[in-house]
């Protein structure tokens, strides 16, 4: 089985990669490229816990495979954090609970930041409808949507 | 045992080479766009191991073009981005609908409508809206384009009129008049993320004495294939699309259709509720027209 080499971008750093045709991105990031922040749920695209961006659009990775990922740049839960400390997403996601096992975490996150990348103000339709893609089975999900709405307002405080 | 392979061809020319050859050495392969079925497909109900032609590197695949008298979308364009063009939306909401209506926000990042259609489910909720609207398949062949009604692609659960040596290049649409809307509804037991029970795309034309001079109506999820229902048209064609044209354009699909029972719905239930998909859908696109 041929490998193709792949070059991309990874939360900003250049990487290169050997993937079989048939690999997902998914499995490159975590068994390849020891990227385990972005977690399998379903492999099958549809629970989101694999979820990252790929020039900034939201997609299961486990939905893409690595060779589309040439010449791409894809950010990852790993990515979403800055040099001082968590995003606002993460840091409201611990100050309301809004986890349990964490398995969804990093989909939820990565997929939350893509919504207040694009509307900083969502209502809570909004956002439920943004976040249908991403499965929880412990939190029940009210505590994932205050954790966004926190969020945004302390987005828009910082701006 | 072959093994998986992977291509992205960067023009017509090139993605029809690798697809013809494959083609005439009897060799498998695969035109991949957004992938959102075919890489769930390929590692559960079919694993064997063939070429993947991903298209999207493709210009004219992800080519988006509003013209005077007609739109062409690429067939690999994901369904998110058709979402953000309000110019596309405001001219076919319900070709948009639809689209927005499959998979959740990470899947609307890959899916494409030129996929929803090739995959050729009687379920793709694209499909109704997509002939309701008058599109017309723009399939790249060795020998030049051939132009497909959307009505007439899907011969079957699954299949379509693609050869192993074509691709579908995207869908072109003649833009609507001002008197003529499209909508589309589709029923699902929740509110969000599960497959049509059933789904009804309407496209009508009205004068401005609100007189309907045109109507196509077309449902999915209740025979084989997505259907044209001319009877339905017919039945709003010449009325004011009030209750009793929009009641007998129902019993027009009610009749038309022939509908399976599965998990999702039991044949009465299905016959029953693409009359008042029929409707509604029609109501919505007769408002959307007098609004324009």
């Amino acid at each position: 089985m041929s490998k193709v080499q792949i070059s991309s971008s990874i939360n900003g750093e250049s990487v290169e990669f050997l993937c079989e045709p048939q690999q997902s991105l998914m499995d490159i990031l975590r068994d390849e490229l020891s990227r385990t922040g972005t977690k399998e749920g379903c492999a099958t695209g549809d629970c989101g816990a694999c979820s990252v961006l790929i020039d900034g659009r939201l997609v299961c990775s486990c939905l893409v495979l690595g060779v589309e990922a040439e010449g791409k740049e894809i950010t990852t839960i790993e990515g979403i954090a800055g040099e001082d400390g968590l995003h606002p997403i993460q840091q409201q996601f611990l100050e309301h609970a809004a986890l349990q096992c964490g398995i969804c975490t990093p989909g939820f996150i990565v997929a939350a930041k893509a919504l207040l990348d694009r509307n900083p103000d969502p209502d809570e339709e909004t956002i439920r409808y943004w976040l249908a893609g991403n499965l929880c089975r412990c939190t029940g999900y009210d505590k994932i949507i205050r954790a966004v709405q926190g969020a945004a307002q302390e987005l828009a405080q910082q701006a | 045992m072959g093994a998986f392979a992977y291509v992205a061809p960067s023009s017509v020319a090139e993605a029809l080479a690798v697809l013809d050859e494959h083609a005439s050495q009897g060799k498998r392969a695969q035109v991949l766009a957004g992938g959102t079925d075919v890489l769930v497909q390929m590692r559960t109900v079919d694993t064997q191991p063939r070429m993947l032609v991903d298209i999207k590197g493709v210009a004219e695949t992800n080519q988006l073009d509003i013209g005077a008298t007609e739109t062409f979308i690429g067939a690999a364009i994901p369904s998110a981005q058709l979402n953000e063009n309000a110019e596309l939306k405001a001219l076919f909401p319900g070709v948009i609908e639809s689209a927005d209506l499959i998979g959740s926000t990470q899947i609307q990042g890959r899916a494409s409508i030129g996929g929803n259609l090739c995959n050729s489910s009687p379920a793709g909720d694209t499909i109704p809206a997509l002939i309701a609207s008058r599109g017309v398949c723009i399939i790249a062949t060795s020998g030049g384009n051939r132009e497909v009604p959307v009505e007439d692609f899907v011969t079957g659960v699954g299949k379509n009129v693609l050869e192993n040596n074509e691709f579908l290049l995207g869908l072109k649409f003649p833009n609507p008049s001002p008197g003529t809307a499209d909508a589309y509804l589709r029923f699902i037991p929740r509110t969000e993320m599960d497959i049509a029970v059933v789904g009804v795309g309407v496209s009508v034309t009205i004068d401005e004495n609100g007189n309907c001079t045109a109507a196509r109506v077309a449902i999915g999820a209740v025979a084989p294939t997505v259907l044209l229902v001319t009877q339905a048209g017919e039945a709003l064609t010449g009325t004011q699309l009030d209750d009793a044209a929009l009641q007998a354009a129902g019993e027009a699909c009610t009749a038309a259709s022939s509908p399976i029972s599965d998990k999702r719905g039991t044949v009465e239930y299905r016959r029953r509720v693409v009359a008042v998909l029929c409707r509604r859908a029609t109501a919505i696109a007769r408002d959307r027209a007098k609004a324009r």
